[in-house]
């Protein structure tokens, strides 16, 4: 379906707790470069856990997963930190630290380029300062350069995490519920942030949503869980809302029938 | 409604089994106690009026002692704020190795716990004794008892709002890439920065109040003095002593307040 190069693989992979929750089962998925993949399922079905194994937040149990071409289940250490820096995330909760400024909060996603004195002393490069204030500019929150987080609102708070991701020069997104906290006005401003960075700067986007409205206004492709299962995966021009009820029905037989659809 | 509906209390629910029972065996035990020590109502009583004789002897300081206290009641501040710095830098990575959240592996964490349980089982003054005893008479061992003393009590404040942050902030830096080290620096400090300041300055009040006890055992300060005072039956002096320590614990315990709720 598609002739850009291969960003993430999944090759078989199984994910289960050590309390014996199946976290994901069997799951061969492919994301190519530059696609807008949103992620839709129930509470539980995995969508976070799928999210986490790309940048080994949560480590997988079985299989293969290949970022970029290089298998990343076996990395340790620096070979992990750098995996990580060059993967951006964002969270429901937004996860900044109140406390500290705009600011500080996005040259704290730079870190990863930074040996611990440097970044500990705050001595960040004139190169990346600049950086800073380009991402900020990028999510329109320039003004607030100098503000705490704590006095921010929710979408400029999320916004703020955007930029915080972008600092990391990233070749992918990881966006988990990025506007699940967020009233629906907002939430469209944070959706069209991670558009434009998938049409201008062409990182590749994998968003979990729970609204299938905003699923097919932006994505370029769905992909459905269900109880650690891949069951739906779909370019967005063949997708219809009929689809989802597979996805989001309780009911054990509907579940049966969409495990091929 | 109807009563047959609604969820049955057990007996001990019903009749309040817990509370009267832990009410009697508290009563039954302060009698024992009293018993056991040979506590005398009477023999309080009748030494009342000792207690007051050393109050009317008390009741004109000797004004003029005022300029020999000053000098050893400014040591005593010095000593519990050195004490307490001392206490709370080694405290500070202690404290982040205890720390739930942050050290998973439960040996390391368990054997950091232990150390510090360990330390905070110790007295002061029995601290003082042992110091006085290792570096001999003077303000050095006032100041050893104050660090252990505040090391053992900073460690546990720290350790425990580490363990209240946000985790979020953290999960953030180390998607980012960031090693352990630079998570503590950019998300674990600054939400923990205003709460170990606060406690600093609340463990520096109390090493104030405990530093002037310390002397006694002849690790240096005021305490010195309120001894040799009390010994040569000198009470017009301890008075004098005694309204200083007063000032003094009262003014710092006032500043620190203040600082204390700006921090939150």
């Amino acid at each position: 379906m598609n002739d850009r190069p291969v960003m993430i693989e999944f090759d078989n992979v199984q994910k289960v707790y050590p309390n014996g929750t199946v976290g994901l089962k069997d799951i061969d998925l492919k994301i190519y470069e530059g696609e807008f993949v949103a992620v839709v399922g129930l509470s539980g079905a995995g969508k976070s856990t799928l999210l986490r194994a790309i940048n080994r937040m949560h480590d997988v149990t079985g299989g293969d997963l290949k970022v970029d071409g290089q298998s990343i289940v076996g990395y340790k250490g620096k070979e992990l930190r750098n995996l990580r820096r060059s993967i951006g995330m964002i969270f429901q909760d937004f996860n900044l630290v109140n406390r500290s400024s705009v600011r500080r909060n996005v040259l704290s996603g730079r870190v990863g380029y930074y040996p611990t004195w440097k970044s500990s002393l705050d001595l960040f490069s004139s190169e990346d300062k600049k950086r800073a204030l380009d991402s900020l500019n990028r999510v329109n929150m320039t003004e607030k350069l100098y503000t705490r987080v704590d006095e921010l609102s929710g979408g400029q708070q999320q916004r703020v995490a955007i930029a915080r991701a972008l600092m990391q020069d990233p070749k992918i997104m990881l966006a988990d519920e990025p506007i699940a906290s967020l009233d629906p006005l907002t939430a469209t401003a944070v959706m069209d942030d991670l558009l434009s960075l998938n049409k201008d700067l062409g990182i590749t986007v994998l968003a979990n949503l729970h609204s299938v409205p905003l699923a097919m206004k932006y994505a370029d492709r769905i992909v459905g869980l269900r109880a650690g299962q891949l069951v739906y995966d779909k370019p967005i021009a063949e997708v219809s809302q009929d689809d989802f009820e597979g996805i989001y029905s309780e009911n054990e037989a509907v579940k049966e029938g969409a495990l091929n659809g | 409604m109807d009563k047959d509906l609604l969820p049955k209390r057990s007996f001990a629910q019903k009749y309040h089994v817990r509370g009267i029972g832990g009410t009697i065996l508290f009563f039954f035990l302060l009698w024992g106690s009293a018993v056991m020590t040979g506590v005398n109502w009477g023999d309080f009583f009748t030494n009342l009026d000792q207690f007051f004789d050393l109050l009317s002897r008390m009741a004109h300081p000797a004004w003029d002692y005022t300029n020999i206290v000053i000098q050893p009641i400014i040591e005593t501040i010095q000593m519990a704020l050195i004490g307490t710095t001392i206490g709370t830098l080694i405290a500070i990575p202690f404290s982040v190795l205890a720390a739930r959240n942050l050290v998973k592996n439960p040996i390391v964490r368990g054997i950091i716990r232990f150390i510090l349980n360990l330390v905070r089982t110790l007295p002061d003054l029995l601290l003082a004794a042992l110091f006085v005893a290792v570096v001999g008479i003077g303000s050095t061992a006032g100041v050893w008892t104050l660090a252990v003393f505040s090391f053992g009590m900073i460690s546990k404040l720290f350790y425990e709002t580490i363990e209240t942050i946000d985790d979020g902030p953290l999960e953030a830096l180390r998607a980012a890439g960031a090693n352990n080290v630079q998570v503590v620096v950019f998300a674990v400090i600054p939400q923990v920065l205003n709460s170990f300041v606060s406690y600093f300055l609340y463990t520096f009040e109390i090493n104030v109040r405990a530093s002037t006890v310390l002397g006694y055992l002849g690790a240096g300060g005021i305490g010195v003095y309120l001894q040799r005072s009390l010994s040569s039956f000198r009470y017009d002096q301890t008075a004098v002593i005694v309204i200083a320590i007063l000032l003094v614990v009262i003014v710092i315990d006032a500043v620190s307040n203040k600082l204390r709720e700006r921090l939150q």
